[in-house]
């Protein structure tokens, strides 16, 4: 069979052995000693396309998507409303099979959605300077605390145990590279010293909850010397004071929320921004506006000598391909939504989980597990262990919360978005009060 | 000065500067619940700037931006080391499947079972396809696949209480991402010069390698194109000196279905699933970068990793694992397109890219040789390595003659990479381009090396055709503008 990708035909192929000069492919491999060569492999045959699409449906058709059903499971995945203009966009080929725009002259398109995306971070962040994006949130979290310690010299990150689990382990993982201790630090008397590089937050926290004064926590990091790392999440800066206010030195966060699907994870974007001063510390790409001889505005790939392929082992970063389209995605997410469109839902997404807590705290058997502000996900404890109410809940076609009974005891974490309607939260109210009358 | 249309400055103009207020691009239902109160205003947002536009304004905004661009469906991208094959169109519709795209990376295994299937399957395939045994599909590009891999090398040798080997060998013709990944790592880098056939210098590894190295990152077939073929007994020495040798698999694209790293002796490979297996390149990113190993590595890889448990799918964390590397398991919706592209390749179409990948390069390489210097001269695999050292004598340089090229319709081969090449001109043609696409691309690198000779300011002055001319980029570096603001004075 011809593979539909490859156009050359078999008489392609001899007019270009004989160019080469040779007579068979077998010699351009002559350099592959033979008993490298490989022998049967274990693929299952080829598909054509009809069959393809088939199999890949029916594999989709194994899975149960949230879209189908109400869903109020957060934890660092959210599912958001992505207007179509979003897909629209990202799915030009202009900007999908183009790669990292190494020549400027014929990647504007993408050098300047980069420098879209730096200016529009910057402004929820409230931060001077953002790069290009990173992996994911947890990654970027992770590089902010390498950042961190290469600012100050110190070898040890304090985090703090509100944090995502995952994130922190992120961060540990990073860290066992360079070498670095990781401390978790419980959140009420910070106990920061003068080998700490920094103090990395969450906000709101894994449990959905903001710092009550987070100044306070800034103060503190910034009279031990450290940096204040902040992991926000980005809808809450359409509603909340962004990290930039209240002392953050670097902000970074999760922007799977800003116009990407769930997509079981990945792919996702980094959000990584901080202050001026540490400009020239920080890993990845960053786009700059400069221009042509004829004076033309025009946006290239700059302050190279950062990163890996100029600076090898004392780049920044070994960070190189990362998440332009998903970045693509966000930025114009963020410029569909507007100043007005994120505020408003950042405002559904609190409210409607202020309603929802509410209400299920009312019920007999559960209750809040912490006090103070939150914004769109917090912690119930429930009559029954959380894998038993999630179990229930899923029998009645709801996918549930996260189960952080690890953490807090019973405890399961709701998250509500604009995408939850008030029946949709009127029927779970419903189902936990049954589900918790049978405990 | 004429008074006709003005050609519009698009750089100058940004969605904030095309602002309006009240302008919205999306409606959101009103709120359905009884409104909670709002914090006390001082922890309130007191102001958030980002553009209002219509939705018009914002098609028209990015399709504009997007015709700037030069992209694989544009035309021939045969940009080095980054394999900028086509991308199937098919993927794109797969991996936008609601089945796929809907869910949660948390919600209840038993939903996800095809998910996870997909995952296991690919595990298995690439296992098979590099012939190692395990593998871990969670590092979300390739850089963060040899952070990976390295730090798996650190946790092995650490619970074998070698730590005494700090040390990582990397060679002079390594990607970037090679020798940062190693400081990463912890490691301190030792650079092993290439021999004059381009191939490894077995004797400045041989006085490299002592017992205080934890490993060698080697490319196969390394960044001038070309296999090693003492790739064996390079293997032989650093095992036999307790050391590891690490592959980057970013051009696997030339030994599919060919020959498989383990066989050779790799212990630890990464892959570039965006590059082999065929997923866009998203203007630089998404990519996926999975790690395969020997088995006796197997207990340090990354959590999770999906298991077999009865006829259910699970996720597993190794005994040993170093940890997570990202907040959930990787980019599963590049790992749907790698999936679909080796379901329609099967075993077969494995080798007809391999074959056309380096026939292809191979025939450039022969169109070529007469104008331009190569500077290892002898068969290359996928892609292969000129110098611009001849046209230089006329003044013009390989960056002159990559910008001429976007005037001849083409994009511009990697340039000034790999490092040991004077005036660099690297050039992965890719499988899936014709022999009429070559011809086009050769005929203009010819008739560019021609106008070197003849009229060298035509290139010097390249390109002429793109949107923009050549950018200033020390004033962009020394006086870095890397956001927007808004004007002194304009207060709108």
């Amino acid at each position: 069979m011809t593979l539909p990708y490859v156009p050359n035909t078999a008489a392609d192929r001899q007019a270009m052995l004989a160019a080469i000069g040779v007579a068979s492919v077998e010699e351009l491999f002559a350099d592959i000693p033979s008993e490298f060569r490989t022998g049967e492999l274990g693929l299952p045959p080829a598909l054509s396309e009809p069959e393809l699409v088939r199999e890949l449906s029916a594999l989709a058709g194994r899975n149960r998507p949230v879209d189908g059903m109400p869903c109020f499971l957060g934890g660092g995945a959210y599912r958001h409303f992505i207007p179509s203009v979003v897909s629209e966009v990202i799915g030009r080929s202009e900007f999908a099979t183009a790669y990292t725009p190494y020549q400027a002259e014929i990647s504007q398109g993408t050098l300047q959605t980069i420098f879209e995306f730096q200016s529009m971070v910057c402004e929820l962040t409230a931060m001077d300077v953002a790069n290009a994006g990173m992996y994911d949130g947890a990654s970027a979290l992770a590089e902010a605390c390498l950042m961190a310690a290469g600012v100050s010299g110190r070898r040890r990150i304090a985090l703090l145990s509100t944090l995502h689990p995952h994130y922190q382990a992120v961060v540990r993982t990073y860290a066992f590279g360079r070498g670095l201790a990781v401390d978790v630090l419980p959140p009420d008397g910070l106990a920061l010293s003068e080998e700490h590089a920094c103090l990395a937050v969450q906000q709101p926290n894994f449990f959905g909850h903001f710092l009550p004064d987070a100044e306070a926590v800034g103060r503190a990091v910034h009279a031990a010397g450290a940096l204040f790392v902040v992991s926000a999440d980005p809808i809450s800066l359409g509603l909340f004071r962004p990290p930039g206010e209240y002392g953050a030195d670097v902000a970074v966060g999760e922007g799977q929320s800003l116009g990407s699907p769930l997509n079981f994870g990945g792919p996702y974007l980094g959000l990584f921004a901080c202050r001026q001063e540490y400009l020239r510390h920080m890993p990845g790409r960053i786009v700059g506006r400069t221009s042509d001889a004829q004076s033309r505005t025009g946006y290239v790939l700059t302050l190279q000598t950062r990163e890996q392929h100029i600076r090898r082992e004392r780049a920044t970063s070994n960070i190189c391909t990362s998440q332009q389209l998903v970045a693509l995605a966000a930025t114009v997410y963020l410029a569909a939504m507007g100043k007005q469109g994120l505020r408003q839902v950042a405002e559904l997404c609190y409210h409607k989980a202020h309603y929802a807590a509410q209400r299920i705290a009312r019920l007999p058997g559960y209750s809040l597990a912490f006090d103070g502000l939150f914004f769109k996900e917090f912690v119930v404890r429930c009559p029954r262990p959380p894998s038993e109410v999630n179990r229930a809940l899923l029998e009645r076609g709801i996918i549930g919360g996260l189960d952080v009974s690890q953490y807090v005891e019973n405890g399961l974490l709701l998250c509500l978005t604009e995408m939850s309607t008030c029946e949709e939260i009127d029927r779970l109210v419903e189902d936990l009060a049954e589900i918790g009358g049978s405990a | 000065m004429s008074s006709g249309p003005k050609t519009p400055d698009i750089g100058a103009r940004l969605t904030f500067d095309l602002s309006k207020p009240g302008r919205r691009a999306c409606a959101l239902p009103p709120c359905d619940v009884p409104a909670a109160e709002l914090p006390p205003p001082q922890l309130l947002r007191r102001e958030l700037n980002l553009p209002e536009l219509s939705q018009v304004d914002l098609v028209r905004y990015f399709l504009a931006l997007s015709r700037l661009n030069y992209s694989v469906d544009s035309g021939f991208y045969p940009l080095g080391s980054c394999t900028m094959k086509y991308n199937p169109k098919v993927h794109e519709k797969l991996a936008s499947l609601p089945g796929f795209t809907g869910l949660h990376p948390l919600q209840p295994l038993a939903t996800v079972q095809g998910a996870l299937a997909l995952m296991y399957d690919l595990q298995r395939w690439l296992a098979d396809i590099t012939g190692l045994d395990a593998v871990s599909l969670a590092p979300a590009a390739g850089a963060q696949g040899e952070l990976t891999g390295i730090l798996m090398v650190k946790a092995y040798l650490t619970d074998r209480g070698e730590e005494g080997r700090t040390r990582v060998l990397v060679p002079d013709s390594a990607h970037g991402t090679n020798p940062a990944t190693a400081a990463m790592g912890g490691f301190e880098v030792v650079t092993v010069a290439s021999d004059s056939q381009g191939n490894t210098d077995r004797q400045a590894l041989a006085s490299a390698l002592d017992d205080g190295v934890a490993a060698l990152m080697l490319t196969l077939p390394n960044t001038l194109g070309l296999f090693d073929p003492n790739i064996g007994r390079i293997a032989e020495m650093l095992h036999r000196k307790g050391a590891l040798l690490y592959g980057d698999g970013a051009n696997l694209n030339a030994l599919l279905g060919r020959a498989r790293f383990g066989d050779m002796g790799f212990d630890i490979v990464h892959l570039n699933m965006h590059k082999t297996f065929s997923t866009p390149h998203g203007g630089g990113g998404p990519g996926s970068g999975p790690v395969v190993v020997k088995g006796y590595l197997a207990p340090y890889l990354p959590t999770p990793v999906v298991g077999k448990e009865g006829e259910g799918f699970v996720l597993a964390t190794p005994e040993r694992s170093i940890g997570r590397v990202g907040a959930f398991y990787g980019h599963f919706g590049v790992l749907v397109r790698a999936y679909a592209y080796l379901r329609t390749l099967g075993v077969e179409g494995l080798r007809q890219v391999s074959d056309n990948a380096v026939i292809n390069a191979n025939y450039v390489l022969a169109r070529l040789r007469p104008a331009y210097h190569l500077p290892y001269d002898r068969r290359c695999m996928h892609e292969v390595v000129f110098s611009g050292s001849r046209q230089r004598a006329k003044g013009v340089h390989t960056l002159d003659i990559a910008k001429r090229l976007i005037d001849y319709g083409f994009h511009p081969p990697t340039v000034y990479f790999p490092l040991i090449v004077d005036e660099a001109l690297m050039i992965e043609p890719t499988e899936t381009e014709s022999k009429e696409a070559l011809d086009a691309f050769c005929d203009a690198l010819l008739a560019i090396a021609r106008e070197a000779e003849e009229e060298p300011q035509v290139v010097k002055e390249a390109p002429h055709t793109a949107p923009i001319g050549r950018l200033d980029e020390a004033t962009a570096a020394r006086r870095p503008v890397l956001r927007w603001r808004r004007e002194a004075g304009d207060e709108s």
